[in-house]
């Protein structure tokens, strides 16, 4: 029995044909993978399942029933649910109120106990692990991520469809949301999971429907397939997912930590150097120290304990733009918050972080004609893909904004890369490329701090990696030294993890 | 020692309650609108419009109460109005509620001289008299406040508790609060947001103008042009002050209340003019104190979905 059936469906918007006769058949109670890299269509092919977008031309089937031109209130009656990629979720409310808004039990005053024990019900028998009065401004990402699942199972959802849900979790709560699958699907659920990670595609699902520039690909069983194959499915030629990692030629140091205090109740202080040539990876669960460790370097926030070094001299009491004029590259890790300012011209974000450099600025007037020289010629050689320089940097895909940030970044003249969750929502390949990239550098001789909640970013990437952990360090060894089992227990805070 | 005495004396607490009533009713009008996401700076023209409407309909009518009908009406109007601006013409919200005010001012002092042909003043009319509760009023300790009140301080404290409710106890504040802080929440819920919007805009303006006729026909007997004077701005104030809950409004309005009423009440050795400046003064004070501790709600302002 299909709980899905979508034939020949296309959606053209102009001349763009987003999805162009794609086929999706879902059965009943599997966990079904809808892969493909950023702009391959699956959202449009989500919005159009969930009554948002039209489609076209094509049949659509749920449940075995054809319906055509419905809504999405329509979709929720027919048990469809969507656990969206940015959350739905109202931070002043307490858990259960998210969950039941627009369909509280009661008449005009809400039965709060019986709302309670409801919500509560769901979130026991799914093993949430939820205290469902509990204010959701208070919970961790992934704990939000199961009240947005909660909603959708609250309103008797069937066929759960989750979008991108993996990009905003920590490795344990990845595997943790994983479980929830295998749960719910138990329980006879139906789960469309639209995903770009190739190793959570293969360790949970039971068919996969790839997505290549608007078409679909043949429905393959997952136990028939490889990594390696979806990968080369997905981008459409072969992809080596193996890079070449020079070793490093360490010179003198950038960077220097001396007895750091990171978290106010950390029990002991963080001391470490990034020197030329290398790149230091910090792994760990997010929220342990990382935006802590950020936020110093870059003097958002006052060192209270502690001393921090550049190229040698202490910059401890440096304010932020004083620490920038000795040279720092810094991808910050909320690219949206720090990195780029959307409304603005490419152009106009290439000056960012630059309007104290003479070269680009005069007298107190902008150099126009070097700006846009400067900027056509980072955009050329970091390959950004653009209708032009004037085009505004929020209606840039996220692999080419991140790009455009990169080549500002390290197109001044530093020594040190501060590089911050730099793969962070990106396809596989601007992951690989901005990979390449951050190697190039260290072969220039640049010393690189990488902050990455991504495992396999530090694995690939790192010479020396250290482990954060409760705002501490845990380890800082070789990469050879670790395997990928004992740096899995440091990051759980376990010491022994030799 | 005389001074301090006059401080806690029950005229001082009648004449704040007095005060705290437009200032109540304002901010919890100011209240629902911001919790449905819609920045009201033209609660000081809604107060205006009640107050004139309040006159002119007793004026017409020859009844105090009908008056209070029209003003209500009058507000509602108003709130219909910048709703639909904000709404369905996504105007900006502050320039729409500044334009409110500025009509406000405009018009009410046009129709006066229409109708009374004076400049920026009404006739005499009759207003909404004071009550004496029997029964209660006979209660020691509380009995001054069930003898010779104007009615709407019994209105305001029932506004207060039912507002209090519907926003914290029922589906409509919690599908209101939800809009406030994430319409695309709201929506994805199936919840109808534009209608919410209008609903609560327009029941702002609605309570403005009630807090509005409370000037013009129940504290006084006719209209005077600008006679609102700042206190649909100390209102706004209020709802901000009091966490965007209808009973810290209430709380909040009692506190500009009493700074309003030293000056009434006390007789100090101090030029009049500074004593006048005590509530704004205040209302400055205390929203540099919470203005970045209390979160209102989040998407207030934007409708850009």
């Amino acid at each position: 029995m299909l709980a899905v059936e979508m034939r020949g469906i296309t959606k053209r918007f102009g001349n763009f044909a987003a999805n162009d006769g794609i086929d999706l058949l879902v059965e009943k109670g599997e966990i079904h993978c809808l892969l493909g890299e950023n702009g391959a269509g699956k959202t449009t092919l989500m919005n159009i399942l969930f009554g948002l977008y039209r489609a076209d031309e094509g049949v659509l089937k749920i449940n075995g029933e054809s319906v055509t031109g419905h809504s999405a209130r329509k979709a929720f009656q027919m048990g469809l649910g969507m656990v969206h990629q940015h959350f739905m979720l109202v931070d002043a409310l307490t858990v259960w109120e998210n969950v039941v808004v627009g369909n509280e039990p009661g008449k005009f005053a809400i039965d709060r106990k019986d709302s309670i024990r409801r919500v509560q019900e769901i979130s026991d028998r799914y093993h949430f692990d939820l205290n469902v009065t509990e204010k959701v401004s208070e919970l961790s990402v992934g704990m939000k991520q199961r009240v947005e699942i909660l909603k959708t199972l609250y309103r008797g959802a069937e066929i759960i469809i989750f979008d991108e849900p993996t990009a905003v979790l920590s490795p344990p709560e990845v595997l943790q949301l994983l479980d929830i699958f295998r749960d719910m699907k138990k329980q006879g659920k139906t789960i469309i999971f639209i995903t770009h990670k190739l190793n959570e595609t293969k360790a949970v699902s039971d068919h996969v429907t790839v997505l290549r520039a608007g078409k679909s690909l043949e429905t393959v069983a997952t136990a028939d397939v490889t990594v390696d194959s979806l990968a080369s499915m997905m981008v459409g030629h072969d992809v080596s997912l193996e890079l070449q990692r020079e070793p490093s030629r360490p010179g003198e140091t950038v960077l220097e930590l001396k007895n750091v205090r990171l978290l106010p109740n950390a029990q002991s202080t963080v001391s470490m150097e990034i020197r030329e040539g290398e790149i230091v990876g910090i792994a760990g669960v997010e929220g342990n120290g990382q935006k802590q460790l950020e936020e110093l370097i870059l003097g958002f926030q006052k060192c209270r304990e502690g001393s921090i070094y550049m190229m040698g001299d202490d910059v401890t009491r440096w304010s932020t733009r004083k620490r920038c004029g000795k040279g720092i590259g810094y991808i910050p890790s909320d690219r949206h918050q720090r990195a780029i300012l959307p409304g603005f011209s490419i152009q106009d974000n290439y000056l960012l972080g630059n309007q104290f450099s003479p070269e680009y600025v005069k007298n107190g007037m902008i150099r126009r004609k070097f700006l846009h020289e400067r900027t056509l010629e980072l955009m050329k050689a970091y390959d950004v893909r653009a209708v032009d320089e004037k085009q505004s940097a929020g209606s840039l895909s996220g692999g080419n904004q991140q790009k455009m940030v990169l080549s500002r970044e390290v197109g001044k003249d530093t020594r040190f890369v501060l590089a911050c969750q730099p793969v962070r929502g990106l396809d596989i390949g601007a992951i690989r490329y901005i990979h390449e990239i951050l190697l190039d550098l260290k072969k220039k001789g640049k010393g690189i701090l990488l902050i990455s909640a991504e495992l396999t970013d530090i694995l690939q990437l790192s010479d020396r990696i250290a482990v954060l952990y409760k705002g501490e360090i845990l380890a800082m060894r070789k990469n050879e030294d670790y395997t990928t089992d004992s740096i899995g227990l440091l990051m759980a805070g376990q010491k022994g993890g030799q | 020692m005389n001074n301090l005495m006059q401080l806690i004396s029950l005229n001082m607490v009648f004449t704040t309650l007095r005060l705290a009533i437009p200032l109540t009713l304002a901010s919890i009008g100011g209240v629902f609108c911001e919790r449905s996401g819609i920045v009201n700076l033209g609660i000081e023209g809604m107060m205006l419009f009640g107050a004139f409407g309040a006159v002119a309909g007793t004026y017409a009518t020859g009844s105090p109460w009908l008056g209070m009908l029209v003003a209500i009406l009058v507000g509602g109007l108003v709130g219909l109005l910048h709703a639909t601006l904000c709404v369905r013409f996504r105007t900006n919200q502050a320039v729409s509620g500044v334009g409110i005010n500025i009509f406000a001012s405009g018009l009410t002092v046009v129709l006066c001289r229409a109708i009374w042909s004076s400049d920026g003043i009404s006739g005499d009319v009759e207003q909404i008299p004071s009550v004496t509760v029997p029964l209660l009023n006979k209660i020691p300790l509380i009995g001054p406040f069930f003898t010779n009140q104007s009615p709407y301080l019994y209105f305001t404290v029932a506004i207060v508790a039912v507002s209090w409710f519907v926003m914290y106890r029922t589906k409509v504040g919690l599908r209101l609060r939800t809009i406030g802080d994430h319409p695309k929440a709201a929506a994805t819920a199936g919840i109808n947001v534009t209608r919410y919007r209008y609903a609560a805009v327009v029941l702002c303006g609605m309570l403005c103008g009630m807090a509005g006729s409370f000037l013009s026909i129940v504290q006084s007997n006719l209209f005077v042009k600008e006679m609102v004077a700042g206190r649909g701005y100390m209102a706004l104030a209020a709802t901000i002050f009091g966490g965007w809950n209808p009973l810290g409004s209430f709380l909040a309005s009692i506190l500009f209340a009493f700074a309003q009423a030293i000056r009434m009440n006390i007789s100090l050795n101090i030029p009049d003019q500074f004593l006048q400046m005590i509530p704004y003064l205040l209302t400055m004070l205390v929203l540099m104190g919470v203005g970045r501790k209390v979160k209102g709600p989040q998407a207030a302002g934007d409708i850009t979905d």
